[in-house]
């Protein structure tokens, strides 16, 4: 009897413990952390390119995460991408004229929302749309953008320097 | 020729053969389950028998490995200047790859062969026959329990493993290499996706239930000789290994 209950005590110890690493893993390395319902408030806002943004991306003002991304989806009619935001609670003074840009953090790091704040007197309140938006800076239209005045330049050198080369051969 | 070609047959039949027969043994087992819900008493002394007991190596092999992947993480990150994704890196290899693999491998080393050589003992030593005789069903008095235990204990001690490795991790990373300890948890928290754990915990479910049946099985189907068990506990650790990385491979391309 007694080595049943030490059997037993053991058994529901390591049984505990395999929930307790379980909790562990699914809230304290996930994003998600202990939520029950939806807290805070939404905003929305439009983006004409997301880049690399995913659901749970943290929204940050002045780089303290106030937020993250709770859903995207795809405007039909303008043909952008629709970000919803969900901001907590205790941020509840942000100008109803502020900005919404995404950033890269670092090199290796992911896509997050930034947010600057206006100048309005109002604030946002749940259900708003975020007017100013920047897109993410998709690093290949950045790279052609630069190849091509690159390239504009080339060309203008590259006649100069053709219509200087037969003078100089001339010269010699 | 012939004759290679004849033996090749006669291996790929009698593989084909164990594979079906353990099937239908699984079939089997999963016809008692609800009865074996009813003497959970069994399945718990099988739990403390497959798990409890397997706990100490497992947490001492999860901390070693996240050790290790500290220490190499950090090694290999340096070169590219982005130490802070070592959080990152080590969790994810750990929850989806290593814990469940590691986890399950061991479980066959420990648990497995303890398992296969204790049937394989019961059926040398006439104790199946007796209960037959007493009209008791030991595929349902002896397998189920311990099938059923295993199948419990591999994802509890796969998460345990996780949890404990990204400890090591942790500990030589930001304690010993001075990896910064709010950019380790945040790079961690930001890459891993609730879908990353449960893909783990969904591979070790599926290990445990390879690795329990293929242990009852061969115990239950030795050969009733000291030499029978021995070879029974053998296989069941390959057979098991290898059954771990097959199935490794198809659910990781399953899930990704």
């Amino acid at each position: 009897m007694r080595q049943t209950r030490a059997t037993e005590l053991s058994t529901g110890l390591f049984v505990l413990l395999g929930f307790a690493a379980l909790f562990f893993l699914t809230t304290q390395i996930t994003n998600r952390g202990l939520s029950f319902g939806p807290s805070g408030y939404a905003l929305t806002a439009k983006f004409e390119n997301i880049g690399g943004l995913r659901v749970g991306a943290p929204v940050s003002m002045s780089g303290v995460k106030i937020g993250q991304v709770e859903e995207i989806g795809f405007d039909n009619v303008e043909y952008k991408a629709q970000v919803k935001l969900r901001i907590e609670s205790q941020y509840n003074q942000i100008p109803n004229d502020s900005d919404a840009s995404i950033f890269t953090a670092g090199l290796l790091g992911g896509q997050y929302i930034g947010i600057g704040a206006g100048g309005s007197e109002t604030y946002f309140k749940e259900g708003d749309q975020i007017e100013i938006t920047q897109s993410a800076l998709v690093l290949e239209s950045l790279i052609s953008k630069f190849l091509f005045s690159f390239g504009g330049d080339n060309e203008k050198v590259d006649d100069g320097t053709k219509a200087d080369a037969p003078a100089e051969d001339t010269a010699k | 020729m012939i004759g290679v070609a004849q033996d090749l047959w006669l291996s790929l039949r009698r593989a084909l053969e164990t594979l079906g027969s353990m099937g239908l043994f699984l079939g089997r087992m999963l016809a008692y389950i609800p009865s074996a819900l009813l003497r959970f008493d069994l399945v718990v002394a099988q739990i403390f028998n497959a798990g409890a007991l397997s706990l100490v190596i497992i947490m001492l092999c999860g901390l070693f490995i996240g050790m290790v992947l500290g220490l190499l993480g950090v090694d290999l990150l340096q070169r590219v200047g982005s130490e802070d994704a070592l959080g990152a890196g080590a969790a994810l290899s750990l929850v989806k790859e290593l814990g469940p693999v590691t986890t399950s491998l061991l479980f066959a080393g420990r648990a497995g062969t303890a398992l296969a050589s204790e049937i394989g003992l019961m059926r040398a030593t006439d104790q199946l026959s007796a209960m037959q005789m007493m009209a008791v069903d030991p595929v349902k008095r002896v397998c189920v329990p311990r099938f059923l235990g295993g199948v419990i204990s591999m994802p509890l001690l796969a998460v345990i493993f996780s949890a404990i490795g990204i400890f090591g991790t942790q500990l030589i990373g930001v304690q010993v290499m001075s990896v910064d300890a709010g950019a380790f948890w945040s790079q961690m928290r930001a890459a891993v996706e609730l879908q990353d754990v449960m893909e783990g915990v969904v591979k070790s479910f599926a290990f445990g239930i390879a690795c329990s049946l293929i242990a009852v099985y061969e115990g239950f189907n030795a050969i009733p000789t000291a030499e029978g068990v021995g070879r029974a506990t053998t296989r069941t650790v390959v057979i098991s290994s290898v059954a771990t990385l097959i199935l490794d491979y198809i659910l990781t391309a399953v899930m990704l």
